[in-house]
């Protein structure tokens, strides 16, 4: 029973999964629109997930033995799969007015400081609201503010654009050995917090800023060095005793201004591919390696789904399978107008990876490439 | 006069004591139980008593324990939730403080019942005085052996530990009530697994509401048969209603389930009337997160028939027009209470309560609370009161914990009958600082639409 598979349909596509396989990772083997957004659920971390509420489904069917539907939306993060199970996302009313209302929930007491905040461009709370919010607010209050705290040389907190997924919390459980910060309080007013201001100095705590979602955590050595969409991403790697070595360097021209773990297309750490190692790096590889040549370059970072980085621009993106035709039984959607028609800007015939530095209009005029 | 089963000996002088509620036949069960029965006879025996949970969703105590999941070599717990923090209920409390020992006789018993050998009782933190009088009890109860090792010489061991809470409602769900026995932050579990696979400790545990357990005490000594008899339907049994709020006499009372509420609320022998010759407005009758009811709705159904105080008569018409026998917190409201206050009241306690895990309780519930506020201060807009229906239709069923639902829910009802006076205290900004809405039409007798 263990080793067979079972059939999973999501939104009218049928796949095959392992058994103990949630709905979530089903749907992501699908990809595309039909996989629920997750912002808090996070694979790497043991007990991570429902806690966000914004990966929510249908189970419309329970499955082949026990055919009832489920009464309550369930988190798809947390739900495991069962034999000829059937699941609603995208196409749900429910679902879709759930999620919306949980994006408006999120987004409630969060400053919206993107102008100003680093996370811009690769935060998964804009292409959440982006993809599953409604335009405008309905909130009418102040938007709740913290003391601020110090968590050290190396990381920036600004709890006022936290979400509480709780990542952090377990990034810090797991992977570093001591954890000493946590959520303090409850409700509306809990807090992601050191208790009695202690600073994070463990060698692994980097890593919470990669698992943050959104701009809450953020490298205090990149702060406000650049827009992420303004670097560019290389996998590189170095002999490092503590970690696998394995990182994404986001340079501009030759000058290194961020490390990163490397991440997958749903945002989370990867496994290091040669060494099988976890993709964890350490603060040193993080904080301290900041020069071209303390590194080995491999080249150009895939870059996938999330983020304005990608926008379909560089060169070996991996696009997630369009699944929207399926989704509809075969039917194509109905495209209003073809961008390309009226505007030169974003033509597609112009690989944005190979220009030095960011786009400006020069990069678009007609005679610049003819 | 009702049937009493938990509080008929309630008045004797000394009960708290050992000596006393043995004498008045106290531990019988424990002795039938453990000397005659097996434990699946016990469990068979609650089963078909038709007992419901006591502490509000009402789910059968009997199938509740058959669900228990029974692996060798792991041990089995029995968590008591006395976690009581419900506003308007504290039915419990009167039975810990004056009843001791029939609780821990029906620990006894269902431990028995379950195979447990540990049994906890997760008491709130305000109760700061039960704690003792509980731990009197079981210290009396060892002594006279019937905890330890080896009760009643037939081999079976039994400790009751009694842990105080930290004062968190939250807490009072069954799964942060394991995770804060286990001494972590009170956060709800996502389910599954439910507790009854992998409750405290990983390991599979039965959570049951004090009075729950203390009416396993006389299903046992009388038999499930007759437990069965008393009351209507599936609802069976005895329930304890604590009754607050503008009555003659606030209390704790027992009922069979036979009555109605009219009975309940205007009888001598229970609530006595509504507090200074003012008339009924409205009333919560399960404990403050069931929807509220208007006194035209709360003695008559929908149906223009008597509303009886049990599980079906009183959730009647679902909650259109009905609400939910819950846990008991029998509120009355008179005719100068405003609603809109009595929301916002409601809604600030569930936002100071809501742990903050999951996003739409931790930010709906705040958002409810700051615009009730506004039209209770006559800021308020007509658009707010659709707002706050679609806030609380957002939060409904989309969270970790009923505790969303529990937030939800009195908001929804408070705007679905008493729209009106939402909407006068948007139109009378000043007028509503000044004066309350009043009864109005609240108890009009209802249109009963006669089928043609």
């Amino acid at each position: 029973m263990s080793d067979q598979l079972l059939k999973v349909t999501i939104d009218n596509i049928t796949v095959e999964v392992p058994n103990g396989t949630t709905i979530l990772q089903a749907a992501r083997k699908i990809g595309g629109d039909v996989t629920p957004p997750a912002m808090c659920f996070y694979t790497p971390l043991k007990g991570s997930g429902g806690k966000c509420r914004t990966c929510l489904v249908e189970v419309s069917k329970g499955s082949e033995k026990d055919p009832r539907p489920m009464p309550k939306l369930v988190a798809s993060c947390r739900t495991t799969v069962m034999d000829g199970m059937e699941i609603k996302s995208i196409t749900s009313q429910r679902v879709l007015d759930a999620r919306a209302g949980v994006v408006e929930f999120l987004l409630l007491n969060h400053p919206l400081d993107c102008p100003i905040c680093d996370q811009a461009g690769e935060c998964h709370l804009q292409d959440l609201s982006y993809e599953h919010g409604k335009n405008g607010t309905r909130y009418e209050f102040q938007r709740r503010t913290f003391k601020k705290r110090d968590l050290g040389q190396y990381i920036q907190l600004h709890m006022t654009r936290c979400i509480l997924c709780y990542r952090c919390v377990f990034t810090a459980d797991q992977v570093s050995e001591k954890r000493v910060h946590g959520v303090l309080d409850r409700g509306d007013h809990a807090e992601i917090a050191t208790y009695i201001e202690q600073n994070l100095n463990n060698e692994f705590i980097g890593n919470v800023i990669d698992v943050c979602p959104v701009g809450a955590l953020t490298d205090k050595t990149f702060r406000f060095k650049n827009r992420v969409w303004f670097t560019k991403p290389m996998t590189a790697h170095r002999d490092c005793d503590k970690c696998c070595g394995e990182v994404t360097l986001w340079m501009r021209g030759d000058e290194v201004f961020r490390v990163t773990a490397r991440k997958d297309e749903w945002g989370e750490i990867k496994t290091s591919e040669k060494t099988g190692k976890t993709g964890w790096i350490c603060n040193d590889c993080r904080f301290d390696k900041k020069k071209a040549s303390d590194w080995t370059i491999e080249g150009l970072a895939p870059i996938d789904r999330h983020s304005v980085i990608g926008q379909g621009k560089y060169k070996g993106l991996k696009k997630p399978e369009e699944t929207i035709q399926k989704v509809l039984d075969g039917r194509k959607p109905r495209l209003l107008m073809d961008i390309h028609s009226v505007s030169e800007v974003n033509n597609p015939a112009i690989e944005l990876s190979e220009i030095n530095g960011p786009a400006t209009s020069a990069v678009f005029k007609k005679n610049n490439h003819e | 006069m009702g049937r009493k089963l938990l509080l008929e000996k309630a008045h004797v002088e000394g009960i708290r004591y050992y000596d006393v509620y043995r004498r008045e036949g106290g531990y019988r069960s424990v002795e039938k139980a453990l000397k005659s029965m097996t434990p699946d006879e016990v469990t068979e025996e609650v089963k078909k008593s038709g007992l419901r949970g006591r502490g509000g969703a009402g789910f059968p105590t009997g199938m509740k324990w058959s669900f228990l999941a029974k692996p060798e070599g792991v041990p089995r717990y029995l968590v008591v939730n006395a976690d009581e923090s419900e506003p308007g209920t504290f039915k419990d409390r009167y039975l810990m403080e004056f009843i001791p020992h029939i609780l821990i006789e029906g620990i006894i018993t269902s431990s028995y019942a379950l195979g447990a050998n540990s049994a906890y009782i997760y008491i709130r933190g305000e109760y700061a005085w039960i704690p003792d009088i509980l731990e009197q009890a079981i210290a009396e109860a060892k002594n006279n052996g019937w905890l330890g090792k080896n009760i009643l010489g037939t081999g079976y061991n039994l400790e009751v530990y009694v842990q105080r809470g930290g004062g968190a409602y939250i807490c009072g769900e069954e799964t942060a009530l394991i995770e804060s026995l286990e001494g972590k932050r009170g956060n709800p579990r996502i389910k599954p697994p439910f507790p009854a696979v992998k409750g405290l400790w990983d390991c599979p545990t039965v959570v049951n509401n004090v009075e729950t357990i203390a009416a396993v005490v006389p299903i046992i000594n009388n038999g499930g048969d007759d437990y069965a008899k008393i009351g209507v339907g599936r609802s069976t049994g005895t329930k304890l209603m604590s009754a607050c709020g503008n009555i003659n006499k606030p209390g704790v009372y027992e009922i069979d389930m036979t009555i109605s509420v009219e009975e309940f609320i205007f009888s001598d022998e229970y609530c006595g009337g509504i507090a200074n010759g003012k008339r009924l407005k409205a009333c919560i009758p399960g404990g403050s997160s069931v929807p509220i009811l208007p006194a035209n709705l709360l003695l008559k159904t929908a149906k223009g028939e008597q509303r009886m105080m049990h599980y079906e008569g009183l959730s009647d018409g679902g909650f259109a027009t009905g609400s939910m026998m819950g846990s008991g917190g029998f509120i009355v409201l008179d005719e100068d209470q405003c609603i809109v206050k009595h929301t916002y009241t409601l809604a600030r306690f569930y936002r100071h309560e809501s742990c903050g895990q999951c996003s739409p309780c931790r930010e709906g519930t705040g958002w409810m609370e700051k615009i009730l506020w506004r039209l209770e201060n006559g800021q308020g807009k007509l658009s707010d009161i659709d707002l706050l229906v679609d806030i609380q239709s957002k939060i409904e069923g989309n969270t970790i914990c009923p505790l969303g639902d529990a937030a939800a829910w009195p908001v929804a009802a408070a705007i679905r009958h008493f729209r009106d006076e939402f909407e006068w205290h948007v139109n009378n900004p000043k007028e509503c600082l000044q004066r309350n809405y009043g009864l109005a039409h609240y108890a009009d007798p209802i249109h009963v639409p006669t089928p043609a």
